[in-house]
Order: C-alpha cells, then sequence, then structure tokens
C-alpha cells in the first residue's frame, strides 16, 4: 500500500460489511412482513428488492428485517418503514417495483408514498 | 460486493471451537442453501464473545439476538423462524437478554454492562480472517497516521502520557520500554510479542490473537517506527492452533495489501514480521529465555541487566510486549493518550482482561476499567459462585500470583492494590474458589506446576520449589508438624531472593499468600489431621451412620479393598486401616448413610 486514499478506499467499500453489526438506536429500520401469509403472497422477492435498492444507491444507516404475522393477512406483503422519530407508515399489497419507489421517495427524500400506504387501501 | 440484510456470527474462539462451533457453521450452510437464502444471509466466523460457559454462541444482526449453547440440531428452527420469518427463537437465546416479552440488547446484561473493550473491541464483531473487515473498523488508520504524521519521538511521548503498563503481569510502563529501546545503540534494532500464554487458566492473550490479530500486527508496526526497528517476531505456543493459523493468514493478508513490507505508505519504512513456535515450556514466557528460544536455543533465562531494550535478540536492542498491551497501542494512537489515561486508577490506566474460571457461573472472558473491585467481577460480571456456595477466595497472577481471600472482596483490581495485599496482576487469570476448595491443596497445585516448568537453570528454583512440594504433600497426607509450616516459610524467602528469574522468584508466591490468609488451614492440616475443606484424600474419613445404615451390604460389594464389613440387615463398619478413601461406598449407598469427614 503506497498511499492513504488506497487505505480510505477499502474502508470505504469495507463499512458496508460490517455497518449492519453496529448497535444504533438512529437508523431506519424496513420490516417485511414474513410470515408464511407473507411469504405466499411474495415477500420474499419484496424484501430482496429492498435490499438491493439499498445496496445500490449506497445508503447508510438502513436496515431491512423480518417480522412475523401482522394479522391483516389480505394485504399481504405488508412492509413497515420506522423512521426515527416519525410515525410508523405501512405498506400494504408491496410489489418489487413498488419497493424501489419507497426506497426513493420515502427513505431517501423523507416523504412517504401515500397511494401505497394502508390508509389508502382501506378507504 | 453483495450486501446481505442479516449476518449470522458464529463464535470461532477455542472455547466455542472446542464446544462444536465448526459443526454449526456447515450446518447453517446447509440451511441456507436449503432455504434458498444464502445469496441474502451472511456467515461470519469471529473470534470470542466472551461468555465461553455459553459456548457455542450465534449472535444473529441487525437484531443482535445472542443464541447460546446453540445445538446442531437447532440450526434448522433458527433458520427456519429467525432468518426466514422474522420470528426470533426465544428459547434458545441467552436467558440474561430475555426479559419478559422483550429482548434486551447484550450491552446492558449484567456481564457485559460492567465491561469495557479496548483490547477486546473486535473479538466478536469482525471475522478475523478477513483484513477488509478490520479496515473497516478503522484497523491500519493508527499506523497511516503515525507514519504520515508523527515524529518517532511523539509515538512514545503519547504512549508514555497514556500511562498504559505492561500487560503481561509485571506492569512496567510500556513507553519507557519503547524510549529506551529507541534510545539504545544499535545497527539492527527488533520488536518483539510475547504470545506464550502459559498460565494454568489464562487464555486472554490466545483470545485477542484469534479475534483481532490485525491489531497486535499495526501495533507491532507503530513499535517498530517508534524504536527504530524493521524486523519483528511473534512468539507464541504451538498449543494455540487457532490463534497461529489466523495469525498466518492475518500476516498474508497485510503483506498483500502492503501494510507489512518495504516502503509502507509510500513513507520509506520498512517492517516485516515472522512468527516463532514455542513448544510448550513455560519459562519461555520469561523474556529472556523467550528471546533465546527465538534465537532457536535451548530456552534458558539469563541474569538481567542488560534487559533486552540494551541487548536481546541476537545482542541487539530489543522491544518486548506482551500481547494485550499490543492490543491497546492503535486505539491510544488514534483516540489520545488523554482518553486512555481517563479510565483506571491513578497508577493503573486503562482496562485489563481477566480470564474468569473456577467456581463461577459466567466462565469466560471480561475486560474491566482497572480498579473495578473484585467483588464487581465476581458477583455482578461473573454471575456470583453457583449451587449456592460461598465465595472463599480468588487466586491472581497463577503460578507466581496469590490467593485474595473473601474479607478482600472489595479491593479494587489494580498493579498496586493486588501487590499490596500479596497476590499480583500476572497476565489476567483469574480463578475463584468456593468453600469446596482446600487452600493447602491449592498451593500444592500450583507448586506441582513449577517443579515441572523449572527450567533446572539455578538451584534455589530446581531444588528449593522440589523441597518446598515435598512439605506440602507430606501437609496435606497428615504427616506434617508446626515446625514444617515454619521452615516452608523460610524456604519461600530464601528462593524469592536468590533464584535467577521471575519463574523462581515469584514460585513460592502461592504458598506464602495462603499462609498469610489461611494458616488455620494449615494448622487444621497439621494439628487436627483435618481438612476443613475435605479435599485432601489421605486425611479424609468415611464412616457409616449406624442410625441410618439398613444393612443391606451394597457397599461392601463395592468397596475396592475390602475395607467394609457386617452382617446382613445391621449395621455396617469401615476398617479405616484397609481404607483407601476412594468414595465408592458413599456413592453406592441408597440410604445416604455413610458420612465423609
Amino acid at each position: 500500500m503506497k498511499t492513504l486514499a488506497e487505505l480510505q478506499e477499502i474502508r470505504n467499500r469495507a463499512l458496508n460489511q460490517v455497518n449492519l453489526r453496529k448497535e444504533r438506536e438512529d437508523g431506519i429500520r424496513i420490516v417485511v412482513g414474513m410470515a408464511t401469509c407473507g411469504i405466499a403472497a411474495g415477500a420474499r422477492p419484496v424484501l430482496n428488492a429492498f435490499v438491493k435498492e439499498i445496496e445500490k444507491r449506497n445508503l447508510q444507516g438502513v436496515t431491512v428485517t423480518q417480522t412475523g404475522c401482522i394479522g391483516m393477512c389480505r394485504l399481504e406483503p405488508i412492509v413497515e418503514v420506522y423512521v426515527p422519530g416519525q410515525d410508523k407508515v405501512t405498506y400494504v399489497h408491496m410489489t418489487e417495483d413498488k419497493a424501489a419507489r419507497v426506497v426513493a421517495e420515502h427513505i431517501i427524500n423523507n416523504k412517504p408514498v401515500a397511494e401505497f400506504t394502508i390508509g389508502e387501501e382501506v378507504k | 460486493m453483495n450486501i446481505y440484510r442479516a449476518h449470522v456470527l458464529i463464535c470461532g474462539g477455542t472455547g466455542c471451537t472446542s464446544s462444536g462451533s465448526v459443526v454449526l457453521q456447515e450446518e447453517f450452510k446447509n440451511q441456507l442453501k436449503a432455504n434458498n437464502l444464502e445469496n441474502e444471509i451472511k456467515i461470519v466466523q469471529t473470534g470470542c464473545f466472551g461468555l465461553c460457559a455459553l459456548g457455542p454462541v450465534v449472535v444473529v444482526y441487525p437484531e443482535g439476538a445472542f443464541y447460546s449453547r446453540v445445538k446442531v440440531e437447532d440450526v434448522k428452527e433458527i433458520v427456519e423462524e429467525h432468518l426466514l420469518k422474522g420470528r426470533i427463537v426465544k428459547r434458545l437465546l441467552y436467558s440474561e437478554t430475555v426479559e419478559e416479552d422483550n429482548i434486551k440488547s447484550l450491552n446492558e446484561t449484567a456481564f457485559y454492562a460492567k465491561q469495557h473493550r479496548v483490547a477486546l473491541r473486535n473479538c466478536g464483531v469482525i471475522n478475523p480472517e478477513n483484513i477488509d473487515e478490520y479496515i473497516a473498523v478503522d484497523g491500519y488508520q493508527a499506523l497511516a497516521k503515525v507514519l504520515t504524521e508523527m515524529t518517532r519521538e511523539e509515538v512514545i511521548q503519547t504512549i508514555k502520557d497514556s500511562g498504559l503498563r505492561g500487560r503481561g503481569g509485571g506492569g512496567f510502563p510500556t513507553g519507557l520500554k519503547w524510549d529506551f529501546t529507541y534510545k539504545a545503540q544499535g545497527d539492527q534494532k527488533y520488536v518483539c510479542c510475547n504470545a506464550d500464554e502459559g498460565d494454568p487458566g489464562a487464555f486472554m492473550d490466545r483470545s485477542v490473537l484469534e479475534g483481532d490479530p490485525h491489531a497486535v500486527i499495526e501495533a507491532m508496526a507503530i513499535a517498530g517506527y517508534a524504536v527504530g526497528a524493521d524486523q519483528g517476531y511473534i512468539y507464541i505456543r504451538a498449543e494455540y492452533p487457532i490463534a497461529v493459523e489466523r495469525l498466518k493468514i492475518a500476516i498474508k493478508q497485510a503483506r498483500e495489501y502492503g501494510l507489512l513490507g518495504k516502503d509502507i505508505f509510500g513513507t520509506g519504512f520498512n517492517f516485516d514480521l515472522d512468527l516463532r513456535l514455542g513448544a510448550g515450556a513455560f519459562v519461555c514466557g520469561e523474556e529472556t529465555a523467550l528471546l533465546t528460544s527465538i534465537e532457536g536455543k535451548r530456552g534458558e533465562p539469563r541474569p538481567r541487566p542488560p534487559f533486552p531494550a540494551v541487548k536481546g535478540l541476537w545482542g541487539k536492542p530489543t522491544l518486548l510486549n506482551n500481547v494485550e498491551t499490543y492490543a491497546n497501542i492503535a486505539q491510544i494512537i488514534l483516540k489520545g493518550a488523554d482518553w486512555f489515561a481517563s479510565m483506571g486508577t491513578e497508577k493503573s490506566k486503562g482496562t485489563k482482561v481477566f480470564a474468569l474460571g473456577g467456581k463461577i457461573h459466567n466462565t469466560g472472558l471480561v475486560e474491566i476499567p482497572m480498579g473495578t473491585t473484585l467483588r464487581e467481577i465476581v458477583e455482578d460480571i461473573g454471575g456470583g459462585v453457583p449451587n449456592g456456595k460461598k465465595f472463599k477466595a480468588a487466586q491472581t497472577g497463577g503460578p507466581s500470583g496469590g490467593c485474595i481471600p473473601a474479607s478482600l472482596i472489595d479491593t479494587p483490581i489494580d498493579y498496586d492494590s493486588l501487590i499490596a495485599i500479596g497476590s499480583m496482576m500476572g497476565s489476567g487469570g483469574l480463578i475463584v474458589m468456593d468453600e469446596d476448595n482446600c487452600m493447602v491443596d491449592i498451593a500444592k497445585f500450583f507448586l506441582e506446576f513449577t517443579v515441572d516448568e523449572s527450567c533446572g537453570k539455578c538451584a534455589p528454583c530446581r531444588i528449593g520449589t522440589k523441597r518446598l512440594l515435598e512439605i506440602l504433600t507430606k501437609i496435606t497426607n497428615g504427616k506434617g508438624t508446626m515446625e514444617d509450616i515454619d521452615k516452608m516459610e523460610e524456604l519461600c524467602y530464601a528462593i524469592k531472593s536468590s533464584a535467577l528469574c521471575g519463574l523462581g522468584q515469584t514460585a513460592p508466591n502461592p504458598v506464602l499468600s495462603t499462609l498469610h490468609y489461611f494458616r488455620d488451614e494449615y494448622i487444621a492440616h497439621v494439628k487436627d489431621k483435618k481438612c476443613p475443606a475435605h479435599v485432601c484424600k489421605a486425611l479424609a474419613q468415611y464412616k457409616i451412620n449406624p442410625d441410618k445404615c439398613k444393612g443391606c451390604s451394597l457397599c461392601s460389594r463395592q468397596c475396592p479393598a475390602g475395607a467394609i464389613s457386617g452382617q446382613i440387615k445391621s449395621p455396617f463398619v469401615i476398617d479405616q486401616e484397609k481404607c483407601i478413601k476412594c468414595g465408592a461406598c458413599q456413592a453406592a449407598c441408597k440410604f445416604g448413610a455413610i458420612d465423609k469427614d
């Protein structure tokens, strides 16, 4: 290694590998319902789409986790987004394409995608 | 590079490896594959988490779920429930982290809450076989800072200001040692690392090397720059195969990245490292013996001065530090001397890693700020003495240290307080003893160890420790006299003042400290011919309680010495002359009629 820049480059590249393991309270959490109902309705591709979008955009401090059945199986795949200091937003009938929009509009620009939320659906 | 949504950290330290973590890793791989999760979830082998008693340990992030005592059969459930469906498998969680329906963070549990991890900061967090992960947690930044921004004098001054003292046991100020080596005249200098951890019950250095080998490599390169050395050696015992393997991998990766070798960071600084394996002699942990052994000669100590800083390896100025000492260096450079000096007590700065063992709930590895009391370590972090027994004493410093009795449990743990009460910090083994431990027997155990490990070069150690052991054996056999106790004490002081190296000079400590705090136990062995803890076999007496004995003859049929006789349906009797005190009768009796006295 001949320069500090090289070390910095490896560090930035490798940070993504270990960031997940930090105990944090300030990060955004995306929770995908992954009970039998969710999986049957196609939650797996949705979950992977979120992970892929976050990776593509190199977002820090965003974690994707799963949860069990929320109780509204007819609305699966359900995704909940927790932004610290704000109310939880629940998205329903999610797809891979919708996931990409949620990341772009909600996670990055902090504007929840109203048309996908549970409030719109049950109107 | 693929981003994973979850990481499964599996402890690959020696403790968890021996309780089966390698098989777990295989099973996780298979189960992830079976559920098509291998591209979403990453398996990471890490170093020691510290809670060895609960191994094998598996931690799943981002939730930070801490699974303990995981069996191969449990893996399927963790994968299908937790990793696929997001339902944490509560029954496998470390019980301390589950509170009613909430799952607490690991850092809030009693075991971790009082700890402060500096030397162990990356153990159980990163994959020790992947240099990128070390770099991600600020690895090699300290080396970069030192080489590009600091003079050699500034580096040494920083270490001096931090107040760091040698973690191998002696407690010599590290900055001074660096300064002596820096100032010594010589065309060639060396930097060495003492990883010959030999105290019974101590495994701190092993865990650092297994969990974070690059921390030691980086620190040695920093030391090389500071004292003017371009070659280093790590002397590690061959009994640590996992640590040796990870060091080899780490050195190879550091060379590939040019973090070892020529012209590091384009500054013209050269530094390289090699391993030397110890063949298992305890005395090779003594600095002059260690250096002699690296030279390829028989590992025997020599008188000091000259100290290694002046005349060390092949007669050249040599800096020798312990693994844990090195593990602190990079953090001191990055966070500053003041940060380090803000932890600990006035004369003992920073933290110390202890290997908790013996009669304690949480056997494992803990790192605490200096000045933490023994009570906090044993009762809060260690979870106390199991089975409702009473705490009797703690042994620190291994065969060179002494016992701290229950009356001194509020002693703050630092170099000077421990020496003041006749023990020593040592490398960090901490063995807890309860009322079932006989202190004379403990002293005998350590003496057996030193007699075995004495290199034989000087008479006080070779002959003196042997005679000490003979007297101790005589006492535990119930044949000791009061004169023996006095003679033993005199012999202890003679050995202390005349032995050649640290091994001999400290060998009598276990005897002296137990004599000091538990003299009544020695006297009970000599005068009453009794072992108060019922440990010493020769002094035990098995007796049949005639009120409880049903005369079933089961004991007499079990007795290998034919010492029990009697009439069926009337109480049996043990012939004390023939009894060999094996305890087989007590184990066989169905009515609890046989007492050990």
